[in-house]
């Protein structure tokens, strides 16, 4: 579904990514772990081009990611992305924030796009909050009402960058809770985390990168019994 | 102080004073409209359209109104030959002036929006235009109105200096009672009221409007 190849990314002199290769499967969940400053939000961002991959191809069912205009707004639509910050647009209540992608990107019809998004925030627990701007949301339910604005376009991917980082620790769990009912119905998933407990249960497949490298791939069950490299080992020495 | 004169001359300045806003309303329009399409057009715009415009603020913000006013209104009608008359050249002199200070603020509006609503919004799969559109522009519009009040309160003021141009405005009329009562004192206290309530009521309003938009979120 997602195949990357030779992905290279540099931000002035500093190379982020020095050459990823990642094979993303249809229905995969796969858990990007390592640790700060490894490059794998870079990775995550350079799938839907938010960063301009330096050097690299990206393939999407086939199709390489167009370097801009339409052709890569419509890509995007195929990819949902869900942000550390949530990102909710303030402006809008979370009913309006989840409908807007429908309604000006899809030219949904007023009371059908309202219909989805309200569909979508009962998924995520929060239909009762329709009417309620962002700020007076909790961090949770504000990246709850994000998931479900991704969502709203149908993607066939979803993209989270450390979807519960900026949580207090008390509301990580109905995040988690929520991705975790994604995963079960079978969405295709790139999770660029810390939750290690997360990836254990939830991931097909774990992916260990440092240093812009991925260092060490596998399920995860073995990825956590018996990691291979000495920097995997000496990583989760510290995590767990 | 003469008070006499002070409240028979209340009638004149506050024609004084409708000459006043009217300057104010008109070239303040004519500037918000072209410093918005400014302001836009240097975040927007190529390097070279965003180097002349930052030249076009600069210049406008580096140089005093009233020398402004002195080119449009006396040295380009020599040099040209065309004449017209102090009104619209008031007009077109203060609204360019704001203009620049306009697109100033309009530029800092939209920068102060966090980058993350513009990824959001792309991660959705909108156009650059279209996330400007429906997620920037209506936040920046919030954080722009009380600067811009702002800038109209200045334009007030400012607008007194087309006295020099024999617009007879509210400071004109001031200059014209004090030369005719020789009471100077009197005659620009006058003014000087007229044009502080004018600020203050604006200002009230500003504080209305940064309340209500402030309410929802």
């Amino acid at each position: 579904m997602i195949k990357i190849t030779g992905l290279e990314k540099q931000f002035g002199h500093l190379k982020v990514l020095k050459g990823i290769d990642l094979h993303v499967k249809p229905g995969e969940v796969v858990c990007v772990i390592g640790p700060s400053g490894s490059g794998k939000s870079t990775l995550l961002r350079c799938i839907n081009r938010l960063e301009e991959p330096t050097k690299g191809m990206i393939v999407i069912d086939g199709h390489p990611v167009p370097p801009g205009g339409i052709a890569l707004d419509q890509v995007r639509t195929e990819m949902g992305m869900v942000f550390q910050r949530f990102n909710l647009f303030p402006h809008m209540t979370a009913l309006q924030n989840v409908a807007v992608g429908p309604l000006k990107v899809r030219k949904m019809a007023q009371a059908d796009a309202e219909k989805l998004a309200l569909q979508l925030l009962e998924k995520v627990g929060l239909a009762e909050k329709a009417n309620a701007y962002p700020n007076h949301l909790s961090g949770g339910q504000q990246q709850r009402v994000a998931i479900a604005r991704a969502l709203a376009m149908q993607p066939r991917v979803m993209l989270f960058d450390e979807p519960t980082s900026a949580l207090d620790p008390e509301l990580v769990g109905e995040v988690l809770e929520v991705m975790k009912q994604l995963a079960q119905e079978g969405m295709t998933m790139v999770v660029v985390t810390h939750e290690m407990g997360f990836a254990r249960e939830v991931g097909s497949r774990v992916l260990f990168m440092d240093e812009g490298r991925v260092i060490e791939e596998g399920p995860p069950a073995e990825f956590f019994a018996n990691p291979r490299e000495e920097r995997t080992r000496s990583f989760l020495r510290k995590v767990l | 102080m003469d008070w006499l004169l002070l409240w028979e001359s209340m009638p004149l300045l506050l024609k004084g004073a409708g000459m006043t806003l009217k300057l104010t309303a008109l070239a303040g329009t004519f500037g918000i409209i072209l410093g918005t399409f400014i302001g836009i057009g240097r975040i927007w715009g190529n390097k070279l359209l965003s180097i002349l415009l930052t030249a076009y603020i600069e210049i406008l913000r580096g140089t005093p109104l009233y020398v402004q006013l002195m080119i449009v209104a006396f040295g380009i009608p020599q040099i040209t030959g065309i004449n017209y008359s102090e009104f619209p050249a008031a007009i077109l002199t203060i609204g360019v002036n704001s203009s620049a200070y306009v697109a100033e603020i309009v530029r800092a509006g939209i920068q102060s929006i966090d980058k993350g609503q513009m990824e959001a919004a792309r991660s959705l799969g909108m156009s650059r235009s279209m996330a400007f559109r429906v997620v920037i522009l209506p936040q920046a519009f919030k954080r722009v109105i009380p600067p811009l009040v702002n800038e109209t309160i200045s334009l007030v003021k400012e607008s007194s200096l087309v006295a020099t141009i024999s617009l007879v405005e509210l400071m004109r009329t001031a200059a014209l009672i004090s030369s005719r009562t020789y009471k100077p004192f009197t005659a620009y206290i006058g003014a000087g009221l007229v044009y502080l309530v004018i600020t203050l009521t604006l200002s009230q309003i500003a504080g209305l409007l940064e309340r209500r938009l402030a309410a929802r979120d």
